[in-house]
Order: structure tokens, then sequence, then C-alpha cells
């Protein structure tokens, strides 16, 4: 439908709009081309934007926290808010998805000279502040008014914009995770276990894939009544499979064990089983993600964790991570000491009242403790928090992630999110609140952040065993809440099949995989079967500046190791180019006058080739 | 040099063993069950020892430990372990003159004595009574050895105890120090006008010879006058034996030349910065005052009329503030066990804000850009004072050099300005370092790691811009404490030069010199100094000849008006005005504000900074640091390289390096087999040190741990580590936390 020109001209718009955000949305950097910052500057819309532009208004006025009131236009569509300023050079341009709003709301009444104020609360930590003039028709709609409607089309019963959007990408990204072709690349089925097809239609659990991977001494009558006794039916299954040792990542929900103490013979069974099908070992590790005060405190609701008389030769360890409101707390803290402006003197005492970084701390160390029992132990595991769909997938997903290098790829990333995020049940719509005006509801958590700033903080200290860069986590958020992609949509597999959103949106990974350079770390070496054991003392840990405080101008991110990188390899490149020149015009020398001197300086340059 | 060769080996004294390499030593003594006896220096004595002592290994969590001898001599405590080292790494980064088991005597910070379970800090009067079971040393290269005494016999351990804390801890007299001694012992088949030659073939300009400054002036085009009439030191001992100063400036001798503005550095518009000792003002000495104004007004002269001054013992923090301050920071990262680490690990970033040590840090690079922005922007001379005048004048006069001054952001560039700045400009290395362990404590003060410090800040901020490396900065805060370097070891030049003269034994072949810092082979070989260049830097393209900016031509000078202070036509009779004014205000407010400058410091500098930001970067440029609360950071790589909690194994920066030194190395390589094969060009290439010596011997970097090259992992099994007790730390005390998991039983849980 799309005419290859328009295509053309909209891809670009696609991509500067994500280089600025990295850039910080802010007055552009005069290095940039002029013809590009125009083209920039004029707004064209995405395709799907139906009509393109929903509301428009001149004369809007941006309080930008760092450099005063700037004047300008403000354009709304479906998709996102864009405001360009008219008075200032450089152009100045402020370019947001509506899905990143998590509030708008009039601050205070009209003043005499009826302008009213409007505060936007984003989700990617930054506040903006617009003042307008309230129209005089009382029945026309500002331009906030359409922002409101478009910010929160579910609470108004519209779709989503990425079910709107069309945009058609080389790779398909939904064909990135196959569960069968990932479990065989770990060697499964083997002896020990098998695919069970008992949640194949999700009538056992609607928040578990349909392929799951039990121990093949487990029957499917067995797993039946293991669902009843784990909450929310999400039992024991195998997330990963060391190739060696044959330990396995298992995870799982909390046991309904309640005051009583009920037990269940098919989970201890099942149990059992994962510890023989390791023969390595004759001891198994539960890992509690929560503080056990707190997994004390849930018998009272039924739930709770595993008693040692029930499951003899299993071992239980707390690893004291806190739930999603302490999280929700920190990171609302976390904002405050961050935005708009950094009080210098106190700015480490206040970054740790927030406590972000001791979550993060927390969170790699249970990581760390998994991975070491799994590499060094050579023993089974069990994960669960409480439903298993929050501190579960953070464990895991980095456990593997230092234990398996194909993780650390870009493609075996997404693999990774797919499989242990997506598939096993994360509530991205309940955790990010797509398109929901509700924003003090109390689902709402940033986990899936947090587990990108601790992988994040991996590769800070990992600088060459990541495929990707920063920019390809940061890519990630700026999606989870853009609603461009349908990627993070719904809660669980089974509500995304139902909705068809493969069918219906265009994933983050065909974007993604359409233009890889982009997010390549230059400096990555392939090391297979090299397990990282990150330090996770606070002292190695960083805020993650260019995410938190990318919006602070005077926090330009600066990669000059990537850059020099990246400008050594061209220059390698460009040398190899030309020694390979003088070699052929070396050789047609020689071969024209074949009679010349033995000692060609041909052979000379043979050592070069090495480098290739 | 000085025996450091091979050529020690023919030493004829069996009890100066010189140094020899580790291999020849093997051969030479082996039976392993004798007390092995550590490799002294030429001119290092024994002076007692031990056998045997228990040496606790830190990277273990377990609290064991080693056994063997330890030593203590004229030049540090040493400890030779008992068990017969296993294979021999090939340490790509060794320095020569102490091992990982040595501490020159300088070097210690701290002793601590365990008594019955009880740790006590050692002084004086507790040398004297028993000795303790244990001993803990700390040192001020944040090393920390811990070693147990109960298993020798009583009256070896009490000697070996009152012997180190007599020899690290007591006043001593600068004879004492190593230096004289190893300079004192000639080692045969090297001579010292080889010595000498070596030193003049060095590129680091050392600013002792008239020719040094006037070079310097040349390069920086100043149009001031050099001062030779102190060669003798007959005008002042405090001051330089040559320096610079203004052209107006005609009587020399008055107040000993207190109160002289020196020059320091000329800004290619043709501004300077100039920095004096200023004592307070007080209202008495009328005389004195009128002095001061007619150096002001000297200052002023140099161009355009324009001058601001400030005085940074009023802005910047005192010499004693900074010392406490740093005394506090280095307390968290002497760490002892594991168990401390994991518990200093929790409130780390508050007890980093206490100690003030990073807010020093920022306060100095806010005053250095405030006096890059006058001369920069406004195009103002400034004067710089202090009441000794060698202490933060240097810091800031030197960090503003390397802001502006691409000259100084290069190796060779850095180590002049070290010499110009601070050895040839008689920072008191000797009090501030305090090598002497000299009791009264007003004047020791880690001056110059603040500097070094400061300049890590910018490293790693703009690290393209620098041809040295972390570790370079790491070694030279380290050499500080090498007792064995003329650089560190006086309070001034007429100090250095007395000292040497009076302690050189051939009277007849002039003062005996012993080596500067600068002199790195003393240190590690080649090899190791390949670790000092930066493969980030971003060299300056070849064929531009001039290091600094392009120059204005001198007509348009005269046409670019300062823009703030003294902004008057130009008229006759206008400096004569202008002095008056300046006058007035001296007496009011003293010598402390920004003249003419209405806004806050901070505030202007901050948009200075921005709008520096804004351009492209220019790495050969002007340069200025972010100050921002997360942009100043701790320098990891010195302070966290002894911990082996810290230790990252498989990776941290050193991954990243090698990456590079790797595409670095190839693509030289490339460019010679151009350069071989065309004739035609004949543009040279400049070979560094480390593109010819390929650094990718220390093999697969994925096995380095982050705190390559100083600490190495002997702990093969690589464990990570987990920390203990992670309950404790963290302080959630609302209702949140048990909100998901129900509230109402938590009570009887807690």
């Amino acid at each position: 439908i799309l005419d290859p020109q328009t295509a053309d001209h909209l891809h670009f718009t696609r991509k500067a709009s994500a280089r600025t955000k990295y850039n910080h949305i802010y007055s552009k950097p005069p290095i940039e081309k002029v013809s590009e910052r125009k083209r920039f500057m004029q707004y064209s819309a995405l395709p799907g934007s139906a009509g393109g532009v929903s509301g428009m208004a001149k004369d809007v006025t941006y309080i930008c926290p760092f450099i005063g009131p700037v004047r300008g236009s403000l354009t709304v569509t479906n998709y996102r808010l864009f405001f360009r300023c008219t008075d200032r050079e450089p152009v100045f341009g402020l370019d947001l998805p509506l899905g990143a709003l998590s509030r708008v709301e009039k601050i205070g009444a009209a003043t005499s000279r009826g302008d009213v104020s409007y505060g936007l609360v984003c989700k990617d930590m930054r506040n903006l502040r617009f003042v307008h003039k309230e129209p005089e028709d009382s029945l026309k709609k500002s331009v906030f008014e359409v922002l409101i409607k478009f910010a929160f089309p579910v609470s108004n019963n519209m779709s989503l914009f990425a079910f709107e959007y069309k945009q058609v990408f080389p790779e398909n990204g939904w064909k990135v995770y196959d569960p069968l072709a990932e479990y065989k690349r770990q060697g499964l089925p083997n002896e020990s276990w098998r695919i069970s097809k008992v949640n194949d239609h999700y009538e056992l659990c609607d928040s578990y894939p349909a392929a799951l991977f039990v121990p093949v001494t487990i029957t499917d009558e067995e797993l039946r009544r293991v669902f009843s006794f784990r909450a929310k039916g999400r039992i024991p299954v195998l997330s990963w499979i060391h190739p060696e040792s044959q330990a396995a990542v298992v995870r799982a929900s909390q046991p309904m064990v309640g005051q009583n103490g009920r037990r269940c013979k098919e989970d201890e069974k099942l149990l059992q089983a994962i510890m023989d099908a390791n023969a390595q070992s004759h001891k198994l590790f539960i890992f509690d993600a929560r503080p056990s005060v707190n997994a004390a405190a849930n018998k009272m609701k039924g739930g709770g964790y595993e008693s040692e008389d029930a499951y003899q030769n299993a071992e239980l360890v707390f690893l004291d991570i806190h739930n999603i409101h302490v999280m929700r707390e920190s990171l609302r803290k976390l904002k405050e000491v961050v935005y708009p402006n950094i009080e210098e003197s106190h700015w480490l005492s206040n970054l740790e009242s927030t406590h972000w970084l001791e979550h993060i701390k927390l969170i790699l160390a249970g990581a760390l403790r998994i991975a070491d029992k799994v590499e060094s132990g050579k023993t089974s595991v069990v994960v669960h928090c409480s439903d298993g769909w929050d501190r579960t997938p953070q464990l895991t997903s980095l456990a593997l992630i230092m234990l398996d290098s194909h993780y650390r790829t870009i493609r075996g990333f997404q693999i990774l999110l797919e499989k242990e995020w997506l598939s096993f049940g994360h509530r991205f719509q309940q955790r990010v609140g797509h398109g929901d005006r509700n924003h003090t509801d109390a689902d709402r958590s940033p986990i899936f952040l947090q587990f990108i700033d601790c992988v994040w903080q991996m590769t800070r200290q990992f600088p060459a065993a990541f495929e990707f860069n920063e920019y390809f986590l940061i890519t990630i958020l700026d999606h989870l809440y853009s609603c461009l992609f349908g990627t993070f949509l719904c809660n669980s597999e089974q509500q995304r099949l139902k909705e068809e959103v493969p069918k219906r949106t265009v994933s983050l990974w065909s974007f993604v995989n359409s233009q890889l350079e982009e997010f390549v770390n230059p400096l990555y070496v392939h090391y297979p079967s090299h397990v990282l054991f990150p330090t996770v003392g606070i002292r190695h840990l960083q805020l993650w500046v260019t995410y938190y405080i990318r919006w602070n101008p005077r926090m330009r991110p600066q990669e000059p190791v990537h850059q020099r990188y990246k400008e050594l390899l061209a220059k390698r490149a460009e040398l190899q180019k030309r020694v390979e020149e003088l070699q052929r015009e070396a050789a047609n020398r020689t071969a024209s006058s074949s009679s010349e001197r033995a000692g060609s300086p041909t052979r000379s340059i043979t050592p070069v080739q090495t480098f290739v | 040099m000085l025996s450091l060769g091979s050529g020690g080996a023919k030493s004829t004294k069996p009890s100066f063993v010189s140094y020899v390499t580790p291999e020849e030593i093997k051969s030479e003594k082996d039976p392993p069950k004798k007390e092995k006896l550590p490799d002294l220096l030429p001119g290092e004595v024994e002076f007692c020892s031990a056998n045997p002592i228990l040496k606790y290994t830190q990277d273990d969590l377990s609290q064991r430990g080693v056994f063997g001898t330890l030593f203590c001599t004229n030049f540090r405590v040493t400890f030779i372990s008992d068990e017969t080292p296993q294979e021999k790494k090939a340490k790509t980064f060794k320095n020569k003159l102490y091992g990982e088991n040595d501490i020159p005597l300088v070097c210690v910070d701290h002793i601590y004595g365990v008594y019955d379970e009880k740790r006590k800090l050692i002084t004086g009067g507790l040398v004297k009574n028993k000795y303790p079971s244990k001993m803990i040393i700390h040192c001020k290269d944040l090393r920390v050895f811990q070693f147990c005494l109960r298993f020798t016999k009583e009256e070896d351990a009490k000697k070996i105890f009152q012997g180190i804390a007599h020899h690290c801890l007591e006043e001593k007299s600068l004879k004492c120090v190593f230096a004289f001694s190893y300079m004192g012992t000639p080692s045969p088949g090297t001579d010292l006008s080889f010595c000498r030659e070596m030193q003049r073939k060095q590129e680091t300009i050392m600013f002792d010879s008239p020719e040094d400054w006037t070079q310097e002036m040349k390069r920086t085009k100043a149009n001031c006058r050099l001062v030779i009439e102190n060669k003798n030191f007959e005008l002042s001992q405090r001051l330089p034996k040559y320096f610079v100063i203004p052209l107006a400036i005609g009587d020399l001798f008055s107040y000993q030349g207190k109160g002289l503005p020196i020059w320091c550095w000329s800004h290619y518009s043709g501004c300077a910065l100039f920095k004096a000792s200023f004592p307070p003002v007080t209202q008495e000495d009328g005389d004195f005052q009128k002095h001061l104004e007619t150096m002001i007004n000297a200052v002023a002269h140099n161009y355009l009329y324009s001058v601001k001054t400030e005085d940074l013992s009023e802005s910047l923090p005192n010499i004693q503030d900074i010392q406490q301050s740093y005394n506090k920071f280095k307390q968290f990262f002497l760490i002892e066990n594991s168990t401390d680490f994991w518990l200093s690990d929790v409130k780390w970033f508050s007890s980093l804000e206490s100690s003030g040590w990073l807010d020093i840090i920022r306060q100095c690079l806010q005053k250095a850009v405030e006096v890059v922005e006058c001369l920069e922007k406004d195009n103002t001379n400034v004067l710089i004072t202090e009441e000794e005048g060698t202490d933060l004048c240097y810091v800031i006069s030197s960090l503003a050099q390397i802001m502006l001054d691409p000259y100084y952001r290069t190796l060779m560039g850095f180590q002049s300005l070290v010499q110009k700045e601070w050895v040839a400009g008689c920072h008191a290395f000797l009090d501030r370092c305090n090598h002497l362990h000299q009791k009264d404590k007003e004047c020791h003060s880690p001056v110059f790691l603040l500097f070094l410090e400061c300049v890590w800040q910018l490293v790693q901020q703009h690290s393209p811009a620098f041809q040295f490396s972390e570790t370079y900065l790491t070694v030279l805060s380290d050499s500080v404490h090498v007792p064995i370097f003329s650089t560190f070891l006086f309070n001034s030049a007429h100090h250095r030069e007395s000292v040497m003269k009076a302690e050189s034994p051939l009277a007849q072949s002039g003062p005996l010199s012993c080596p500067t810092v600068w002199d790195w082979s003393v240190q590690f070989d080649s090899k190791a100094q390949n670790f000092f260049y930066n493969p980030l830097y971003s060299e300056k393209v070849k064929h531009e000849k001039a290091v600094r900016k392009p120059h204005k031509p001198k007509h348009q000078r005269q046409l670019s008006l300062p823009s703030t202070a003294f902004k008057t036509p130009l008229k006759k009779g206008f400096f004569k005005d202008e002095t008056d004014s300046l006058k007035k205000m001296l007496r009011v407010k003293r010598l402390s504000r920004w003249m003419g400058s209405p806004d806050s410091p901070a505030a202007t500098t901050r948009e200075f900074y921005e709008s520096w930001q804004h351009r492209p970067v220019d790495y050969h440029g002007l340069l200025l640091p972010c100050l921002d609360g997360p942009a100043v950071r701790v320098w990891m790589q010195r302070y966290l390289r002894w911990i082996p909690e810290m230790y990252i194994l498989g990776g941290g920066s050193v991954a990243m390096t090698t990456k590079l030194m790797e595409l670095l190395s190839q693509v030289q390589d490339l460019k010679r087999v151009l350069e071989q094969r065309d004739t035609s060009q004949a543009a040279k290439i400049d070979h560094h040190p480390y593109l010819q010596h390929r650094l990718l011997s220390f093999g697969s970097s994925g096995r380095l741990s982050s705190s390559f090259p100083f600490a190495y992992t002997r702990n093969r099994s690589f464990k990570p580590i987990i920390p203990t007790g992670l309950m404790q730390s963290l302080m959630v005390t609302d209702s949140l936390a048990s909100q998901e998991d129900e509230a109402s039983s938590v009570a009887s849980f807690v």
C-alpha cells in the first residue's frame, strides 16, 4: 500500500526520533547537518497515524527545566506528541510517544490571561510542563484534551497504537523465538527431560507457555496435581540446562503450603525427579527470592515455602529481594533525585536514600548465587518468589546471562526476553499500564526496567562480553512504553494469542534486526562457554546516568571508546584496501615483467592477510 | 642505570646483591629449606628479620596465610615466603624496585597491633611495651598487610615489631631516607656521566635552566621577563631558581620576592596566568599593601590592562581540610577482611559523601574552570594567590593549563608541567608527603595527590584527549612514596640543591643526582611502560605543525577587548584611573572576590560549560570537565585495585583496553607495510613504544581481572564473590515491604 518513497521518508523520521531520544531531546548540537535537522523538524506521520495530526496548537509554551520557557507549536497524533519551538536557535524539538505518559493533569486554575498549565508525568523518568491559552470557545477542544484521549486509549475504549502501526520491515521479529528450537539448542529433549503438552491450550495455567519441559519420570497426570499445589498453577518447569553437568535452572511459583503445612506428594516427587535428572549432585537448591519474613507471612494467604521435612535433600535459600511496591517507591524516589536537577552537595546520600542500587545489588547477588550453584556446584536449582512472574524472571534471566554466552548476543538476548519474560507471563500490561489512565494502580512496578539495569551493570563490568551496546538496552526500554510495537503488550502468551498480537502488530525485533549495526558493540568478543561472575558490591555499581539522567543536557553521553574503536576499524579497512591495491599492482607488474628480481615485495606483505 | 641491569650481578660484595631477574636468582641459590634472603638493592642494608611469620593472604575469604620471613631494611619491609614459588608467572607489569610483598618504609601509613583481639594504633609509646600477636600495616598506596607474629620466637617477634615500628613511625632526618644510601652506592659498571647523558636525552623539560624557560615562553608566545637573579638563591630561598615575571616589574628585591607575580602560562590572545604568594594583608602594613598593588598593576600591564585576582586560601579548603578529608576517604579502601567490606558496602555512598573528598575535587576543578573562563572567554589576565603560593595555586594553575593547552595532555607535556609548576616551582613535597614522619601534623597534606585526582577526572571524562592512561596516573601517585626519586624528596629548589651538594661524596665532580621519577626505566621495563599510554588517545593529524590553535593575527588582538572587568576605551591616561579604582577596591575588599562579576561563579561557569558542550568536541582544543554530581567519580583503579572482593575476573576496563591495543597495533602494522611500499610518501609516522612492542603477550584477556595490571588473583578457582549479611543492608521499614505478601501477621515474624 505504501509507495516506497514515503516509506523511505517515514523510515527516516523513525530513525531520527530514535536517535534524538538517545541524545536527549534537546537543542540539537550544531554538528548535525542542517538539511537533516530540517527534515527532522518537519512533522511526518507514521504509517498508521490515521489522518496524521489529531490536535494541533500554536503558541504553546514548554517550560523546560534546563533552559527555561520555550514557545512553539504542539502537535498531537494518536501516537505521539510533537513540540516544535519556533523562537529559538538552534531549533529545539520534543518528540514523545504518548505511551510513555503516565499522567496528564491541569495544574491550578487558569490565570487572568487565560493561561492554563499542564503537567505531563512520563514513565521514562521525566516530567514535562506546558502552558497554553485556553480556547475561548468552550466547545472547541484544547489540544490537551485530545492528548488525554489518545494517551490513554485503553481507558477510552480505543485500541493501542501498535494495532494501527503498519510499517513493513525486512525481517519478521515474531519469528525470533521458537521454543522448540531454543530447547533443542540446549540439547532437549534428552533422556531425562521431556516436553509436556499438558498445558497446550493453557487450560492448566493461563500465564505459562504451551511448551513445558519436565523430567521424564513425571507423568502428565502427576503434573496436573502439581498445578493445583503451586500458586496460579505455575509448576516447576525447566528454564535452562547446563550443557556439561546437566544441572538445571527450574522456575516455579510458591507452593501452597498454608498455615497447616499442606503437602503434595507429586510436587515432592517432581522436585526429587529434577534433582535426579542431574547425576552430578545429590542436592537441590531452592532459591526463594523473597525475604524470609515475607515468605513466612505468605502462609497466612495459603502460600509459603518448601519445608525441609517434605523436601529432603533440598536446601532452601532466601534471597531477600523486596516486592513490586518497594521497587516502585524506590524508582519514584530516584526520579525525584535525578529530575530535573541534581542537588550537587547531597548527590551521593540522596542516591543512597533511594535504595535503587541496593535493590540492584540484591538482585544481582541472587542471580550470582544461582549461577554459582549451577556452574561451580553442578547442582540443579529451583527459583521462585510468590507468583513467579516478577522476581523469578529477573533472577533466572540474569543467571542465564551469566551462564550462557548465547544470551549475550543480540538475538540470544531477544530469545531470552521472549522466553523468560514474555512466554512465562511477566505481566507487562499490568506492570507498565499500557494506555491506562489509572496512574496510581498498585500493580505497576519497574520490574523489567530493573532487570535491564542489571544487564547494563553487567555490560559495564564486562565491556567485551556482550554483542549489544547500551543503545540496544535503551531502545528496548523506550519501546517498552511507546506502544509502537506489539512485543510488550498483554500479560501472557495466551492473551497475546487471543488478541492476535503477532498477526496484528509489528514486533520490536523486526525493527531492531532490520538495522542491527546500530545496536552492535564493536568491542564484542565471542567467548563460547565463558561464564561471567559480576561483582555485586555497591562500589562497582553505577547509576545508569545515560538512561536515568539522559534528559539533562549536561549529562550528554560520551562513548569515546566505541567511537574510537569504530574509527580504528574503519582505518584498518581502509589501509587493508590500500595494501591489497598495492599488492595487486605489484602482482601485475611482476606478471608483465616476470624477468625482474625474485625477492618481489609481494612476499613482504603476506603476513597482513592474517589480520583479515 | 644504577646497576639495575644485569651488570649488577658483577658485584663482589655478597651482601649487596643487586637486582637481578628472578630467573637468575632461582639458579643462583636454590636450597628451599634455607632461609631466603631478600634481593637487596644497591645500598640497601638489612636491619632485622624474623621467622616464621604468617602473612594472611588477602584474596582468600578464609583467613589463611603463608609462612615466611619478615625483613626490615633501610628501604622497605619485606616478606619472603617459605614456599617455593610455583611456576613463575610472567608478570607484564612489574616494579623493579619493590614487589608485591615489599613495603617501602615511607609508604607505611599506619601500623596497628592486635593485642588480645583488640586492635590498637601503634604510636611511639606502645612500641616499648609488649608486642602484638598480629601486626596490620596500612600503606599509603592503599595496600593492607597482616602479619601474625605468634609463631616466631618471642625475642625475634619483639625485635622485628620494634624495628619496623621504629623505622616506619619515628621521626627521622632526610639523610636516613633511602635515596641517599641508594645513590651513595654507585654500582660497578655504571658511571654517572652516562646517567646525566640519559637525563638530557629525555624529552621531559626539567625547567632547571634558563633555556627551558625561554623555550616555554617562546612556545606560548609569552611577553614576559625571565629572572635569572635568583640563580644562587640570593633573592629568596623559597623562590625557584629561574622564573618569569611580567615585564612591568622593576623592583625585584623588596620583601624577599614575596608577592611577586610568577608567570605560569600565556593564552594565545596574549593574556596570561600568574600566581603569587600573598600573606593576608594587614591594616598596619601599608607599605606592603602598596607593594602588592604595584604587583597587580604589573600583571594588568601584561595584556590590555585587565586583571582578575583570586585568593585561593579564601575560596578553597586549606591544606588541613584536604588532609582531614583524605584521611576519612582512604579508610573506605583500607579493608582488612570480607566482613568489613560488605558492612561498609551498605553505607558506601553516604560515607563517601561525608568524607567530602569528591567535593574538594569538584571545587578545585570548578575553580580551574573559572580561571580558564577568564583566560579563554574574557581574555583577562589572571592572578591566583595563596599565602605560601605553592599548594592550591599549583593545583589550579596546572589544571587550567591542562584544560587549555593540549601539549600538557601528552605524556611528556604532562611531566614537563609537573616539573614546571610543582618541582621547579618549589612545592614542599617533603613536608606535604611527610616522608620523615614529622610530628608536626600541620604541614602534611596530599595536595599533589589531589591534583592527580582532578586530572583523573578529566581523563575519565575525556579519555581521547590524553596520551597517558589512568595506569600512568596511578603509578605516579604510588611513586611519590618510593623514596628514591629526587622529584618528591625536597621542599624547594634551594633545598634540593643544597642537600644534593652536601651529600655528594665527590665534591669535585659536582652535585650528585639521584634519578627523577620521570626516569621510568628505574621502576619499569619498557614493556611495562607501555601501560602508560592511552590507546584511546586521538593523535593530532601529523602534517599540522603547530601544536596549538592557530594564532590570531596580531592586529586583531588589539581589537578584541575583554568583555568584562576593565572594559575601557584605549585612551591616554586610562590606566591611571583604573589603578585608582583598583586601589580603592583593594582597600575595601582586600584581595578576595572576583572583581566585576556580579553573578555567582558557579552559575557563570555552568553557562560557560554548556556553551562549550554545544560545540563539537575538539580533543586538541579547550577541554572542560562536567562537574555535576554523577560525573565526579571515585578513581576506581587506584582505590579498589587491592580489594579482592572488587575483582571482576575477565572484565573491567582491561578487557576494553586490550582490544583497542590489539586493533591499534594492527593498524600500525598495516601503516608500516604501506610505508615500506610507498616510497613517494616521505611522511614519518611517529611510533609509540606501545606500538613497537606488541602488548598482546598477556594472553587471552578473557581471564584477566579488573585489577590488572596491579594485583593478580592467585586464586585460580574462579569463584564468584558472594556478599554476606545482605538483609541487614536494606532498611526498608515502611509498610510497602509487606504489602503484597499480606501485612497482618508480619509483626510476629519481625
